[in-house]
């Protein structure tokens, strides 16, 4: 295996709804700040990969209208995928294992202000069963929350507990949408958005996205002073079909982690794509994480979350804290389908 | 864009309303057609694993071993609430126009959930609730046949 | 895998089943065997958006509904882009420069449709053409009319026809077609970086 690292990242300051710009417009300065970081210039990437979805904002081909923001005239060795970043980030690692790249540069982004995200996302599920009936992202969410809450995985107080605790972290995230929180008493005392889930227990709806950069082995460390290593990387899928899931674990973390080796060392940080605050619990103990490992010290998706770019921004902010020397050791996740569907794993470490 | 683009104010930016429509028609195979022929007859079947587990909606392939599934089996058209979640703002398209409860519901003669509405107050939904199917009174073959589930009073 | 030095690979027997569902037995269900069966469903869906096209985009419907067609310069090439997204897809930065173009322009490629699509107003065969707006850098897609289909052709001028200046909004719509404006045609080597 190429030792392959994040040596450069950025992303937007996210925002409910960034309704001046287009999506290249929204992504243009991300990816000129990345670039500039990574101290290459804007032709000397080997690869460009990137993620997104036309149903977010009803732009068809939106994708291909961002490739402006690479300079991608004349054309350049590129790809995407309809996924969150964290897949396009996976395709470009695969892409330099394979020997045919040294450098890539990867990003993300959303705009999901324009439509009404959850309904939106209604068209993800099964287009026989499922899709007919139209229920939305938080309809299925609550259905997976009541399902852990009867099987104790968690409990409504556990949940905003986790809510006040990322919102609070937030505040030192410059780039964070939800920076402020209520006791967690006094979230208890809300109205229920979707019974048993409260406004607090849902990520906001985000405008954004997300920048990276990768190189391999030397190239890595003569750009950067401290490297942020993919020292491990699998992503998993559960089954579709809601109705056949034990929506109370997951499986398919538990087997990427297992390959991506996050047993193998200590995890001091943890950022997870947790899109609802139970989420968090189902996360944990899949990846067999103790009490004491801090997760999302970003505030994480319950503070942002820009879909198509939370899950990248998850691996961002593990290797922004290796790249300072706050962390040597670390564990980003990514999500995309419903209910915790499909699952990537990644174990960021520092050198020395 | 058919209508004229009007501004959001201060950034002066236009916008217009935009509608996508998808109009797909949709082949259902032997399986999911069989269970949706099921429903214009306003009954329920599911399909048999090699456990002789009764997966209901029915599926062409075994989800945990990919094998191919074909026998086709009766099921009930009663059922339990094994877990449920309230929708307090129905969108366009959902199964009632008014507040329900999602929830998965095990048929009787299955061993898997089936995800729909239960038509019922707030206060009355519990885990082990006991649901009966309510049908369409013109039904076609399409999921809209089952317009709900009602508790068994 | 075999490491054998074979250069005929091994024939392939290929399983019952395999490739296509196996029948369903429909045995246990005789009430649903015996009646016809649903084989295909309606699987309708409609999303509404509230769409923006952003700030460059804006710059240049606001342009037309006064009857300008105004694109933006890339400042590294000073290629001019139209409809300008904001960025330059050569240098990747913003374009800042606005610049005002022509309303005449030239065939630079074509196609004669003769499908009726649907939702399609136009009468068939029409002419579907890629033009080159004088004093831009890249083609924009109009039809072609006010002369025989078989007659349109690389390097024809056009001049585009708008709708009534009561009728004129931030639509591309505003211009109708395009119809030759009678200069000669532009010879096919000046065309040649816009194909």
């Amino acid at each position: 295996m190429r030792d392959v690292a994040i040596i450069a990242t950025a992303q937007t300051k996210h925002v409910r709804s960034a309704t001046t710009v287009n999506e290249v417009e929204l992504i243009q300065p991300v990816i000129q700040e990345v670039i500039e970081r990574s101290g290459l210039g804007r032709h000397d990437f080997d690869f460009t990969c990137s993620g997104s979805s036309d149903y977010l904002a009803g732009q068809p081909f939106s994708f291909v209208m961002t490739l402006d923001a690479v300079g991608a005239w004349p054309p350049i060795s590129e790809s995407h995928v309809e996924m969150d970043g964290a897949w396009a980030l996976y395709e470009a690692w695969v892409k330099i294992q394979t020997g045919h790249a040294d450098t890539a540069l990867v990003y993300s982004y959303g705009k999901s202000s324009p439509g009404d995200l959850p309904r939106v996302l209604s068209r993800m599920t099964d287009p026989y069963y499922e899709a007919p009936l139209w229920p939305t992202s938080v309809d299925i969410a609550a259905l997976q929350a009541r399902a852990a809450i009867q099987a104790g995985v968690t409990s409504e107080q556990a949940m905003a507990d986790i809510a006040y605790r990322s919102r609070t972290s937030a505040a030192a995230n410059p780039f964070a949408q939800l920076t402020t929180s209520a006791q967690p008493l006094a979230l208890m005392d809300e109205e229920y958005l979707a019974d048993p889930l409260r406004r607090h227990d849902c990520a906001p709806i985000t405008d954004g996205g997300v920048a990276i950069v990768l190189a391999a082995g030397d190239k890595a460390r003569s750009l950067c002073s401290r490297p942020a290593w993919i020292r491990g990387i699998d992503h998993r899928a559960d089954g579709h079909h809601l109705n056949f899931r034990d929506l109370t674990t997951s499986p398919s973390v538990r087997i990427a982690a297992e390959k991506a080796g996050v047993a193998n060392g200590p995890v001091e940080i943890a950022e997870l794509h947790t899109c609802f605050t139970h989420h968090e619990p189902i996360l944990r103990s899949a990846l067999g994480l103790g009490d004491d490992v801090e997760v999302n010290p970003s505030g994480g998706p319950l503070a942002a979350n820009p879909m198509m770019a939370a899950g990248l921004i998850r691996m961002v902010e593990v290797a922004n804290r290796i790249h300072s020397g706050e962390v040597s050791r670390g564990v980003a996740h990514a999500t995309g389908g419903h209910a915790l569907q499909h699952n990537l794993i990644a174990v960021l470490e520092g050198e020395g | 864009m058919p209508e004229e683009a009007t501004t959001s104010g201060e950034e002066d930016v236009l916008r217009a309303p935009l509608v996508l429509e998808y109009p797909f028609k949709r082949t259902t195979g032997p399986v999911i057609g069989a269970f949706l022929t099921a429903l214009r007859e306003g009954r329920f079947i599911g399909i048999e694993d090699d456990q002789g587990k009764v997966l209901c909606p029915p599926v062409e392939y075994d989800p945990a071993s990919g094998a191919s599934l074909t026998k086709l089996v009766p099921v009930g058209s009663e059922g339990e609430v094994l877990f449920w979640s309230w929708n307090q703002s129905v969108r366009d398209g959902q199964p009632l126009d008014h507040p329900f409860a999602w929830a998965m519901v095990k048929l009787d003669g299955a061993d898997t959930p089936m995800m729909h509405a239960v038509d019922a107050p707030h206060d009355a939904m519990v885990t082990g609730l006991r649901v009966r199917a309510k049908f369409a009174e013109e039904r076609i073959g399409s999921m809209d046949d089952l317009l709900c589930f009602e508790p068994v009073s | 895998m075999t490491d054998t030095a074979s250069s005929e690979p091994a024939p392939i027997e290929i399983p019952e089943g395999v490739w296509s569902q196996p029948e369903v037995d429909m045995s246990a269900i005789e009430e649903i065997a015996s009646v016809e069966s649903v084989r295909s469903v309606r699987a309708f869906a409609s999303l509404t958006y509230d769409y923006t096209p952003g700030l460059a985009t804006t710059r240049f419907l606001r342009a037309i509904k006064e009857k300008r067609l105004v694109g933006e310069r890339c400042s590294e090439t000073g290629k001019v882009y139209i409809p300008p997204r904001g960025v330059s897809p050569v240098s990747g930065m913003p374009t800042t420069e606005q610049v005002d173009l022509g309303l005449d322009g030239t065939v630079v490629s074509f196609c004669v449709v003769n499908l009726d699509f649907t939702g399609n107003a136009q009468e068939i065969p029409y002419v579907s053409a890629l033009i080159l707006v004088d004093g831009s850098d890249i083609p924009i897609y109009g039809l072609v009319r006010e002369i025989p289909y078989n007659e349109v052709q690389p390097g024809l001028r056009l001049k585009s026809v708008w709708v009534e200046d009561s009728e004129m909004t931030t639509s591309f719509e505003n211009i109708k077609w395009w119809a030759p404006n009678g200069e000669p045609d532009v010879p096919a080597s000046e065309l040649a970086d816009y194909v």
